[in-house]
């Protein structure tokens, strides 16, 4: 390839960003850390979508008999949430904006293996998006995002098919990114990078992508039946034409409950780079680490039918699944306890991306421990559709997986656009995401174990829940605030931020080589591996002699946070 | 990717920008064809699970019920498709031995029997479930005579389930047939898109190759359902 990089030589000033002004250069790049801005711009926007539904529902339950919505589009409202929210942003949010960018960079790659297939994925995602939004608009759907039948074949009127459309292309376009990472990561490590030495956010994102692989064509193919039966009542679900409904639940949970590890998994990932990286430690038991996540890529789907104790499954299979599902909790505190340890002792710098981190660990760890309440057929059958269900998968989709998100968001947020940040503003506010997300969250946990259902616009039988809504409704406002923050100071940075250093963080995996941004090809040539990724004591900082030879920078890195 | 870098032409076969070499383009491809064929074994998979948890509970009806189905055009139409696979097989390998004509002659060959198949479904064997009242709807059954003394419930779930499921593989089968054929004009042609090496070729191979592998599963769950 080293013709190519001679007729690039007089581009080498130009970034990726800068690479290409037009419009057209955005819309039809291949470029793997383009698509990523893509992404971003189009999740985030579909987050604070989701976000104004939330905002609906917390402002209704303040009251016991509710404040401004019917009871049908309060059932519109919460779908709309739920839609929006799953298949939209958490699904696509870490893979598909973080990994994106920084998988190839991880592993040493100019690209990701099929780039014309990457934005394919996102002009889906975005087609996705589109008709998921035209659905609520033009009248809403009003099944949850469950979509279950008889209710989504028979009964409900509304634009659901429209609705499973789009839940249907969102699941192709996570596909598309999964196959990308698989063969990038199967394929074009460069050399030296062995699987034992990648990054675990790239075992993260590999675990992620076998599921995403082995269970999205199953819900697919689940709701195109809804599809094919609302449209010409060919349809193995309607109990009237002898078809039994639990099989959606099943077909449908198949996918879903490993979804939620597609949700948390990459956020694993993230977490270890922050915690390896702001620690100044190798990971502790790095093995462990990475198997674990393949533990989990594999337990999660044979847990499916915890969703469905009370779904006249019969009592011998809830055994099983509650038995494996306790077996899934292993892993995930396998990673938790690897963590900690990891913070023992370690050089810890309270940096924002960190302090994420720890917000992360503290709450997917009563995310997780609160999971084995509703794995335990007993206590479930008692919390089944109650708040305690709702807190319990915030607090590992938004505890897990937003914190995670903004964490690496924050983390590589230098790398992506060549600015830091207000660290300042940004530790405060991370601590307010904290403040908040609790504050939202623990009253629908005591709300919920008191018998408050999920999806009820109104408690009018139990005006004494009043004070915890109150108090969620009052945390969901500071969540909210905490939640918009970041997009104005992240703009702002973009203007205004001082310039990044190759390497702010002082971390030592092959994307901190390159410049900040770095160029379209990634690497001017391809880096050869030496030593693992957490091989913290012989970093450099922002050794001049990485990524861009020809530019010699100071050593003294661009923020003060450095040692 | 390939636009730009369109100065690389000198090479024998076109290597993208993010690959090294063209074994590492290959393997990838590769990587990625199978983890697609992956996806596609799940897709159906979910359809399998329905059909093995209905024909449980409703074995005598299903067993009734494909008695309408005609062995022998099921018959024709595996043939069809094993020839297919056969044709295409052949234009893999005279694709490894750039041979152009042979290339294109075969792939001609997979793509009119794969046609035959789709005539044969949608011209002798769908059409007589329509006038048979067959077809899952209002009408089903109205004609008791061509349930063959089959519960309605049951027989319509197995002629749900035959629609669906063939329907699926038909659907599969029709995309298969234009990318075969897209494929023969770039050989005819001889584009540099996928002429000039047999992988893309190899690839589409694989496609075709699960494609029929499916039916292989569908022939006999349907058409050879024993008592």
């Amino acid at each position: 390839m080293s013709a190519t990089h001679e007729l690039h030589e007089p581009e080498e000033e130009l970034n990726y960003l800068t690479n290409g002004k037009s419009i057209r250069s955005w819309l039809l790049t291949g470029d793997h850390k383009r698509i990523a801005i893509l992404y971003l711009i189009s999740t985030a926007f579909f987050f604070m979508v989701g976000g104004f539904f939330a905002s609906l529902i917390r402002l209704e339950l303040t009251s016991p008999t509710g404040v401004l919505l019917e009871t049908e589009t309060y059932n519109k409202v919460f779908t709309a949430h739920g839609v929006v929210m799953i298949f939209l942003f958490l699904i696509p949010a870490i893979p598909a904006v973080l990994g994106n960018f920084a998988l190839p960079l991880m592993i040493g790659a100019r690209d990701l293996a099929f780039p014309r297939l990457n934005l394919l994925s996102w002009y889906v995602y975005m087609s996705a998006g589109i008709l998921i939004t035209w659905a609520v608009v033009i009248g809403g759907v009003d099944t949850g995002w469950t979509f279950y039948t008889p209710l989504s074949t028979t009964y409900s009127h509304g634009p659901i098919s429209l609705a499973i459309l789009g839940a249907f292309l969102a699941g192709f376009s996570s596909i598309f990114t999964a196959i990308n990472f698989i063969a990038t990561v199967h394929k074009m490590r460069a050399p030296g990078m062995t699987w034992f030495r990648l990054p675990l956010f790239i075992w993260a994102m590999y675990g992620t992508s076998v599921v995403i692989l082995l269970g999205t064509p199953v819900v697919a193919i689940t709701l195109a039946l809804v599809m094919v039966e609302r449209w010409t009542g060919i349809g193995i679900f309607s109990p009237e034409l002898g078809g039994d409904p639990v099989l959606f639940q099943h077909m449908f949970w198949f996918y879903s409950h490993p979804a939620v590890y597609i949700m948390i998994l990459p956020a694993f990932g993230v977490i270890s780079e922050l915690i390896a990286n702001f620690t100044r430690k190798r990971v502790f038991g790095y093995h462990f680490v990475a198997f674990s996540t393949l533990a989990i890529s594999g337990l999660g789907f044979l847990v499916w039918g915890h969703h469905m104790f009370v779904s006249s499954q019969s009592m011998y299979e809830g055994i099983v699944f509650s038995l494996i599902s306790f077996l899934v909790a292993v892993p995930s505190a396998i990673k938790v306890f690897n963590w900690t340890a990891t913070i023992y002792k370690g050089n810890v710098r309270l940096q924002t991306p960190m302090i994420y981190a720890i917000c992360f660990l503290m709450l997917f760890t009563v995310g997780g421990l609160t999971g084995l309440f509703l794995a335990s057929m007993g206590t479930d059958v008692h919390l089944t559709a109650t708040y305690f269900i709702v807190a319990h998968f915030h607090y590992v989709m938004v505890g897990g997986g937003v914190t995670g998100f903004l964490g690496g968001l924050h983390y590589w947020w230098p790398k992506m656009t060549g600015r830091m940040y207000p660290d300042g503003i940004a530790r405060v506010n991370a601590i307010l995401v904290f403040i908040g997300f609790t504050a939202t969250f623990v009253p629908q946990f005591i709300v919920g174990f008191l018998g408050m259902p999920r999806r009820y616009h109104y408690y009018y039988f139990a005006p004494e829940f009043q004070i915890y809504h109150i108090l969620s409704s009052l945390g969901a406002s500071i969540l909210a605030v905490a939640f918009f923050t970041p997009a104005t100071y992240l703009i702002w940075s973009l203007f205004k931020g001082e310039k990044a250093s190759a390497n702010p963080w002082g971390a030592h995996g092959l994307e901190w080589e390159t410049s900040s941004p770095p160029d379209s090809h990634n690497f001017h040539s391809v880096p050869i591996v030496t030593d693992e990724v957490y091989d913290f004591p012989g970093v450099e900082y922002a050794h001049p002699s990485h990524g861009h030879g020809k530019k010699p920078k100071p050593t003294e890195p661009a923020t003060k946070e450095q040692h | 990717m390939a636009s730009a870098h369109a100065e690389v032409e000198h090479l024998p076969v076109h290597v993208h920008t993010q690959y090294e070499d063209i074994e590492q383009q290959n393997e990838t491809y590769i990587v990625g064809m199978w983890s697609f064929m992956v996806t596609e074994v799940m897709f159906f998979g979910a359809l399998f699970l329905a059909y093995i948890l209905y024909r449980w509970h409703y074995q005598p009806d299903f067993y009734l019920a494909h008695k309408q189905l005609s062995t022998l055009w099921g018959g024709i139409n595996t043939t069809l498709l094993l020839l297919s696979s056969f044709t295409m097989v052949l234009g893999v390998h005279f694709a490894q031995l750039r041979k152009k004509n042979l290339v294109v002659a075969n792939l001609i060959a997979t793509c009119l029997l794969a046609t035959g198949f789709l005539l044969i479904k949608f011209t002798q064997e769908w059409p007589a479930k329509f006038e048979h009242h067959l077809v899952p709807g209002h009408s089903f059954g109205s004609h008791p005579e061509f349930l063959a003394g089959a519960s309605p419930r049951g027989a319509e779930l197995f002629y749900s389930l035959y629609f669906l499921m063939t329907g699926l593989h038909a659907i599969h089968i029709i995309v298969g047939i234009i990318i075969i054929a897209i494929l023969a004009i770039v050989w005819a042609r001889d584009w540099k898109l996928a002429s000039e090496d047999y992988i893309p070729t190899e690839l589409v191979g694989l496609y075709w190759h699960f494609v029929d592998l499916v039916w292989i599963f569908l022939f006999p769950l349907f058409y050879l359902i024993p008592q």
